[in-house]
């Protein structure tokens, strides 16, 4: 046969061969065990943590985050100015220390740097108000930052129960509940976060006078009630589809062979297989909610003043944006810097532990 | 002309780089095809007998390399042929079917517009000799009122169908090779058993040569001339059907035709093949089946086994058949 | 207590699960159609039929896992039903086709085979549950040490195993095996195929072995009942059912196996049968099989046959018999 024609194939004739025969006794067991190559034992965690940390993107974003965090934390305690008041030198309020420019003195401070004095400088200048821009600029991006974070975590909150409860009842229940977000979701959206932030302005100011809540500023906590009335929606569908596709999976019903109860249902097979969805999700809502905040504050809707945000210091900056441009830049990367690095995070998250996306 | 087999493959190595590494899913196989024979690949899930076709026929995903070897299609490499070249190369000269017709058929175009485009890709006839031809190609594939089929999406389809209609766009420009990949394994018994006889007849009248990649010994039985196993992308061995099935001599194959049912009054237990498949990242050193084998040696764990000749028909990688033989002849020589 | 008692008994079993198709139209998928089989105690029946035929809903209805439309289920001579399935849950237990799905990826070995254990309260201290999934594993062929491990590091055969322990781990008189081992290669198959045979000899289970490998089939079983379209069309003892088919459907389906060895094939006569299964949502009057049999008449037209008495313990059900 053609097919075998020696010359053609890599392969020899054993009879001319003189073999070791020493070699060619059976092998013990222990010999073959050791020869069984096995892969080092890793969790869909360490697996999944493992590819983050490879993917350049998440990595760089995760440093931003953090250094941002570092230094929102850290800078009021060092900086000796304060977001709402004027700068004093020696206890005088400075009135000369009006929109200065990155890193230079008003006259006042001069002379008090003359005179032996230190004076912490001012980073990126002051406003039209005589105050430090750059804590402002780091209060701001408080607000962005925490207003993103809550915003996310009341979204998180009423969105999973809603769709867990519309996901693993079904049927009417579940027919019902999805309507209800189909009307929610047909509203436009930007239009009730200024109709609701207005109203809710005026019926919360009355109510939460002299309560604790009355510092956070009414205007903040409206845009809470928008997040949370609004933006569960989408997080509602998702939990409600990865409960609908885990429902379906042979280890739920041999969990339900076995005799386990709804609730060990949900608790054991359910919510620990759709968390790293839920959680991709949430990282990539906290962008939205800081992008959200600062479109409010922007158009005068969001926190009040003198409580700065990174949307608002924006707007102010508008107004002197020839004569000093500085102030619209840097809240302007400020609000860029989050909501990028938050964005390439949920996406390297989504890549490193979607288990739709992994090979 | 005539001494030169259809199809040869030499020495080739196809890697796919992963996140965890690379995996070395073709090691080195070599084998040729003559026109008009039936060649099977049989082997487990990951022994690579699926990528060493994928392989030849240049469809290997993003993440696919052929790190070495040469495809010989009537003595010219393919593997250096400019992607134009291939893309005319492919469907005309090779053909593949693959396991799940579902997903090779587009669900927006109807099947009559599928088989109507393998059709022109390839030639410059006129609209109404493609049509004929289309009409042509599913009255051979045994597909009743084909009029009316050539005018439904695929959904509409069963899955018996859908093959017979993947199988008819695959023949459509008459190929000299068609690879099937799994074909029947998606389908039901009795389809199966409809798909098989098909494309048995399909060969005898076209008289194209068949590559039948499948992990299920008996479709290989049952249709193929020559046998290649594989076993973590090595061939294992190679043969007619007979020499594979009466006289193996690779402790894989024997392992697994003991390990299959078979139809018998007695009730004999099935003799399995312990442990589990090799990890393919990180292959061990000498044969890939040492540590599942119960006839290793000493030297399986440290040395590959090369491919050595048992007889014009068959070719076995083990040191257990190097052994047996070594023995043979010293006997002969004895006497 | 009579000890002729079957371990499971099942009386015209009917699953139909609704099916929208358009605006206003309700159709109704006759999945399983009026099923009844009986297993011994220790008994593995086979029951193998094409996809979409309703032998793994059988399985699943069979548990209680879907609804039953009509029907009864005795276990051990009593009747299951959906309120109390609870006190079955210990006797009757499911292993999986796909071994990659059945199994939890966020959870270890331990506590995949010791969940039943948990849910049951079958353990006094932490000491005892350990023992018991170590004992569990051993049993299925699997080291013990491997019990602080997730299920996606093993391969498919060994995910099958743990599949099996957890199965096992509430000491049930009957498992119903769906398709155990056809995602596996086939020298796992064997591996698999060999556990059940020695948990059978060991531990006395009976077994509703349900698969579409007709080899693997008749190797398991001593029984076989073949079905068509959500009906049972023939039953009877694996070697009468293999060697000696009555029904057309079950001729067809045995004579298409694909035998591992080249001489057979060659002098086998396979007869191949037309065209497809129908929808089961159109199902044909009369006889199911009509459609795509060799022998049909007018009467399979009419009528639907139901199982009857051949002897020697066989029911077909075929008019031209």
């Amino acid at each position: 046969m053609s097919e075998f024609d020696p010359n053609k194939a890599p392969v020899k004739r054993p009879f001319s061969l003189q073999l070791d025969l020493s070699k060619f006794e059976p092998a013990t067991d222990a010999e073959k065990a050791q020869h069984e190559t096995t892969r080092e034992s890793t969790t869909f965690f360490r697996d999944g943590m493992r590819k983050l940390f490879k993917n350049p993107l998440a990595v760089g974003s995760m440093i931003v985050l953090v250094v941002i965090l570092v230094t929102i934390i850290v800078a009021p305690m060092i900086v000796p100015y304060t977001y709402s008041g004027m700068i004093t030198v020696n206890g005088k309020r400075d009135k000369t220390a009006k929109n200065l420019a990155p890193f230079t003195y008003s006259k006042m401070e001069q002379e008090a740097i003359d005179s032996g004095e230190k004076v912490f400088p001012h980073i990126f200048g002051t406003d039209e108000l005589c105050r430090d821009y750059f804590i402002r600029v780091i209060y701001g991006a408080r607000v962005s930052l925490s207003v993103g974070f809550f915003a996310s975590l009341i979204v998180l909150i009423i969105g999973l129960l809603y769709g867990s409860i519309a996901g693993y009842a079904g049927g009417r229940t579940d027919l019902v509940m999805m309507r209800i977000v189909d009307v929610i979701y047909s509203l436009p959206d930007t239009l009730m976060v200024i109709l609701l932030s207005v109203v809710l302005d005026q019926v919360l100011g009355q109510s939460l006078q002299g309560t604790a809540l009355a510092s956070i500023g009414t205007n903040m906590l409206s845009m809470f009630a928008v997040f949370g009335l609004l933006y569960w929606v989408g997080m509602a569908r998702l939990v409600r589809g990865q409960i609908l596709t885990i429902k379906n999976n042979e280890y739920v019903l041999a969990a339900r062979a076995m005799g386990a109860k709804p609730s060990r249902i949900i608790r054991k097979h359910i919510l620990p297989n759709c968390m790293s969805v839920i959680i991709i999700s949430t990282a990539l809502q906290i962008p939205s909610a800081i992008f959200t905040e600062s479109f409010l504050s922007f158009i005068g809707l969001g926190v009040q003043a003198p409580m700065p945000s990174l949307g608002s210091l924006a707007n102010a900056a508008r107004q002197a944006l020839q004569a000093y441009p500085y102030k619209l830049v840097f809240p302007a990367v400020g609000i860029c810097l989050i909501v990028l690095s938050f964005n390439l995070l949920g996406d390297g998250l989504r890549d490193a532990f979607d288990p739709k996306l992994r090979k | 002309m005539s001494n030169v087999p259809l199809l040869q493959v030499k020495n080739l190595h196809t890697s796919f780089i992963t996140d965890a590494g690379e995996v070395k899913a073709v090691n080195g196989i070599s084998y040729n095809l003559d026109r008009g024979k039936v060649l099977g690949i049989v082997g487990e899930s990951g022994s690579g007998k699926s990528v060493s076709a994928y392989s030849v026929m240049r469809i290997l995903t993003d993440t696919g390399r052929v790190t070495q070897g040469e495809v010989l299609f009537n003595g010219e490499d393919i593997l250096k042929y400019t992607p134009q070249q291939m893309q005319s190369f492919r469907g005309s000269r090779i053909s593949m079917i693959f396991q799940d017709p579902m997903t090779c058929l587009n669900p927006v175009f109807t099947v009559g517009s599928q088989l109507r485009e393998a059709i022109r890709i390839h030639t410059d006839r006129t609209k109404e000799q493609i049509n004929a031809r289309a009409l042509e190609m599913l009255q051979l594939v045994g597909v009743n009122e084909p009029e009316k089929r050539l005018r439904q999406y695929p959904h509409e389809l069963s899955g018996g169908m859908r093959q017979r209609v993947m199988i008819a766009m695959a023949l459509a420009c008459e190929p000299d090779i068609l690879i099937a990949d799994e074909p029947t394994t998606a389908l039901d018994v009795t389809i199966q058993a409809q798909i098989l006889e098909l494309m048995q007849n399909l060969q005898k009248k076209m008289g194209m040569a068949i590559i039948m990649i499948t992990h299920d010994l008996g479709v290989i039985a049952d249709i193929c001339d020559e046998i290649i196993v594989m076993y973590a992308g090595k061939v294992c061995e190679r043969g007619t059907a007979d020499e594979i099935f009466y006289n193996p001599r690779h402790e894989y194959t024997k392992g697994l035709i003991r390990s299959i049912p078979r139809v018998t009054e007695k009730h004999e237990k099935l003799v399995p093949i312990a442990g589990s498949p090799v990890d393919l990242l990180n292959l061990p050193k000498g044969c890939a089946f040492a540590s599942r084998c119960e006839c290793a040696m000493k030297i399986c764990l440290t040395e590959q086994p090369e491919e050595t000749w048992v007889n014009d028909s068959h070719i076995a990688a083990c040191w257990n058949n190097v052994k047996r033989m070594y023995e043979e002849s010293k006997g002969g020589e004895a006497r | 207590m009579s000890e002729n008692r079957p371990l499971v008994d099942v009386r015209d079993l009917k699953e139909y699960f609704p099916v929208k198709s358009g605006m206003l139209n309700k159709m109704v998928l006759k999945a399983v159609d009026g099923v009844s089989f009986t297993i011994d105690k220790g008994e593995t029946l086979g029951l193998v039929g094409e996809s979409g035929c309703g032998k793994t809903t059988v399985g699943r209805t069979l548990l209680h896992l879907y609804k039953p439309t009509s029907g009864e289920v005795y276990f051990d001579g009593k009747l299951v039903t959906d309120k109390n399935i609870g006190e079955f849950r210990k006797d009757m237990q499911i292993v999986f086709q796909d071994p990659y799905s059945s199994l939890n990826p966020r959870m270890t070995v331990s506590d995949i085979i010791g969940e039943p254990l948990d849910i049951h309260h079958l353990y006094h201290n932490k000491k005892e549950r350990a023992e018991r999934i170590a004992e569990l594993l051993t049993l299925v062929g699997l080291n013990s040490e491997h019990a602080t491990r997730y299920a996606h590091e093993f391969s498919g055969g060994q995910r099958q195993r743990i599949g099996i322990a957890r199965a096992l781990a509430v000491n049930p008189r009957f498992i119903v095996c769906d398709e155990p081992v056809s995602a596996l290669d086939v020298s796992i198959q064997a591996q698999i195929v060999n556990t059940f045979e020695e948990l059978q000899q060991k531990l006395g289970i009976a077994y509703l072995f349900i698969a579409h490998d007709l080899l693997v089939v008749q190797h398991m079983s001593r029984r076989i009942a073949v079905m068509y379209l959500g009906k049972i069309v023939e039953i009877g003892s694996a070697s009468d059912i293999i060697n000696h088919p009555v029904h057309p459907y079950s001729q067809s389906l045995i004579s298409a196996i694909p035998m591992p060895d080249p001489e057979t094939a060659r002098h086998k006569h396979r007869i191949i049968l037309e065209g497809d299964v129908p929808s089961p949502l159109r199902m044909p009057k009369g006889c199911p099989f009509r459609t795509r049999c060799r022998f049909a008449t007018e009467q399979c037209a009419q009528s639907c046959p139901s199982l009857t008495d051949r002897g020697n313990g066989r029911q077909v059900a075929c008019h031209n018999m």
